[in-house]
């Protein structure tokens, strides 16, 4: 029995006015009306103290602060595989920041990313882990951000190769990959754990650099924390099949993540070094709490590795070693890091250090071409970078030298072309990045808030 | 044994490998400008110019520096005929006791090289690493701009010499 046409073309019809109305529903969000900025004096101080720390904690002011520009003022160029996002200015500026955001349009923004006037906002803005934030949470940032000074800074446009700078385009991947509330309690775990997964899983968004991405970008949910990249540093795997020569522990985290370096594993540089400036700024017990939780997710320590075992394995050079790299090892390196002179200040040995052992040798060449530059008005560790004084040939063979003499893992392959990629994007980096920040030798002693 | 160019000089060096740039300077070739600081590269004095880049000596071995041009402060000018940049930081009175001057000078002479009209968050940004204790930062700034402006002078007037 044929179908007469009319009713075929009805069929057709609600197909097409339900699927429209179900790529409205998800791609339409109704702008919130904007507000006068609110007088910073309507904050409670303690409302906004709170706010700082947790925005620490967040580590908001690394990518919405960029060189020579103010805090928390945006314009940062966050380079990603499918084009340049611009970081927002978040200061309360009523035309170029956010001044013009109740507290519902922040929180919403916070939760689903969607912008105050109804835009969809992109997901280098992580709110895939912000929407564990609590309202409390959300409601002291907002205070702190808006009792900031507001700056007049637009950022400039992003520049996204297309369909991806359709913004509608971004309601489709939150579909796909956007999952809401991922942080549950679990009651079977003490209250500093469940406090550490809330960060890290929340407003830390450690997963972010820590968990490699998928295709489109978004965090692959069962490789959590296998290791990432960010800025063309790898951010090294936290889970089990972590690298670090000595195994982590609750402790070695705590005092890194607090302090900035370690005795059995170095000092933080490139983007963790301004996670770990933002920590020592934290109360104690959040740090602690998250260090707790990622030792547990890291694991039962492997096969015990103490400092003095792993050194006593990397004692003898190996006698076919590049000569090349064995001669630049012993003037330009060992002076620091074989001295013996005890961290921050003395260099770590580096049979200790995580980028030999590591997968690939980018963190390696990043710190031997651009060094860890010193910081202004603090003391820090600094090591002289040497991109000025070696050829990319000269420094594959010191990388090539550390990796046989330091590690017991298999030769890098396409170490040149690391070398030659660490070079032109850490230039870029230094031209864009906030001021190189590292965590102060003692936290106590930092000046400013 | 290895060549090393020194000054616009080819010089037959007798070290090892891994010996540092800047023992060979003060020791084998008596250039003493360049000083021993810190040995760690963390202070600046042993500076000097290795292919136009500013360079810390005393991490630099001598494997680094086949076929490349090392310039020295002795390099640059003496005492009868001072550079433009030696001149101006006479000029300014930039030393106090003077043991970081000569780093100072070479790492602001690669910046000039580079940048011929430096700013002044320019100059402090590049002169960050080398450090002064006795306090001049302030009389080595004017130096570094007084040498940008001899320099640009000494390069129009030598320019009517050679009649361009």
């Amino acid at each position: 029995m044929a179908r007469s046409p009319r009713i075929i073309a009805s069929i057709v019809a609600v197909i097409l006015i339900v699927g429209a109305a179900v790529v409205f529903a998800t791609v339409w969000r109704p702008a919130i009306a904007a507000i006068e900025p609110p007088s910073p004096a309507s904050f409670d101080p303690a409302v906004v103290k709170r706010g700082r720390e947790l925005a620490a904690l967040g580590n908001c002011n690394s990518c919405h602060t960029r060189q020579d520009g103010q805090d928390f003022a945006g314009g940062l160029p966050v380079p990603t595989p499918f084009g340049v996002v611009f970081s927002s200015n978040i200061t309360p500026d009523p035309e170029t920041g956010i001044g013009g955001w109740s507290e519902a349009a922040f929180a919403r923004a916070m939760s689903t990313g969607v912008g105050r006037e109804g835009q969809h906002l992109y997901p280098t803005f992580p709110y895939d882990h912000f929407t564990n934030v609590t309202d409390a949470d959300n409601r002291a940032l907002y205070a702190f951000l808006m009792t900031r000074s507001p700056v007049h800074a637009a950022a400039p446009p992003n520049d996204l190769i297309f369909p991806l700078d359709q913004r509608p385009i971004i309601a489709g991947w939150k579909l796909l990959f956007l999952r809401r509330d991922t942080f549950q309690p679990d009651p079977a775990k003490s209250a500093e754990w469940n406090r550490g997964a809330y960060l890290v899983d929340g407003l830390a968004h450690c997963g972010a650099c820590h968990t490699p991405r998928n295709a489109l970008g978004a965090e692959r949910v069962s490789a959590q924390f296998a290791g990432g990249e960010t800025d063309n540093w790898r951010a090294y795997a936290l889970n089990d099949r972590a690298h670090a020569p000595v195994p982590w522990n609750a402790e070695s985290l705590y005092a890194y993540l607090r302090n900035g370096w370690h005795p059995d594993h170095g000092t933080a540089r490139g983007p963790m070094a301004e996670v770990v400036s933002n920590l020592s700024t934290v109360p104690e017990s959040d740090v602690q709490a998250i260090a707790v939780y990622m030792a547990d997710v890291s694991g039962a320590a492997k096969p015990e590795r103490d400092r003095s075992a792993v050194l006593a394995q990397a004692e003898p050079a190996p006698a076919q070693a590049d000569p090349t790299g064995s001669a630049i090892y012993a003037a330009a390196c060992a002076a620091c890091h074989e001295s013996g002179r005890p961290l921050p200040y003395g260099g770590v040995n580096l049979a200790l250090s995580t980028a030999v052992t590591s997968p690939d040798p980018r963190n390696l060449a990043n710190i031997i071409l651009a060094g860890v530059p010193a910081v202004a008005g603090e003391r820090s560790p600094i090591m002289p970078g040497f991109a000025d004084g070696m050829t990319d040939a000269q420094v594959t063979s010191l990388v090539n030298y550390l990796r046989a003499r330091f590690s017991k893992e298999q030769p890098w392959t396409g170490v040149e072309k690391t070398i030659a990629d660490a070079r032109r994007t850490q230039t870029a980096l230094f031209q864009t990045s906030p001021e190189p920040r590292n965590a102060p030798a003692d936290p106590s002693q930092r000046d400013q808030p | 044994m290895m060549t090393l160019k020194v000054n616009g000089h080819d010089t037959q060096i007798d070290a090892d490998p891994d010996t540092p740039l800047l023992y060979v300077l003060r020791d084998d070739l008596k250039l003493n400008a360049a000083k021993f600081g810190c040995g760690l590269g963390q202070c600046g004095s042993c500076t000097v110019i290795v292919d136009g880049k500013a360079v810390l000596s005393c991490v630099t071995p001598l494997v680094l520096l086949e076929g490349k041009q090392v310039t020295t402060l002795e390099g640059l000018g003496t005492v009868s005929a001072p550079a433009p940049i030696q001149r101006a930081f006479m000029e300014e009175q930039a030393a106090q006791c003077g043991y970081c001057i000569a780093g100072m000078m070479m790492r602001a002479q690669a910046l000039l090289l580079r940048n011929p009209k430096p700013t002044d968050a320019e100059i402090r940004a590049e002169l960050q690493s080398n450090l002064c204790r006795c306090g001049t930062h302030m009389r080595i700034l004017r130096a570094v701009h007084r040498a940008a402006r001899l320099m640009d002078t000494a390069d129009a007037s030598a320019n009517e010499r050679s009649g361009r």
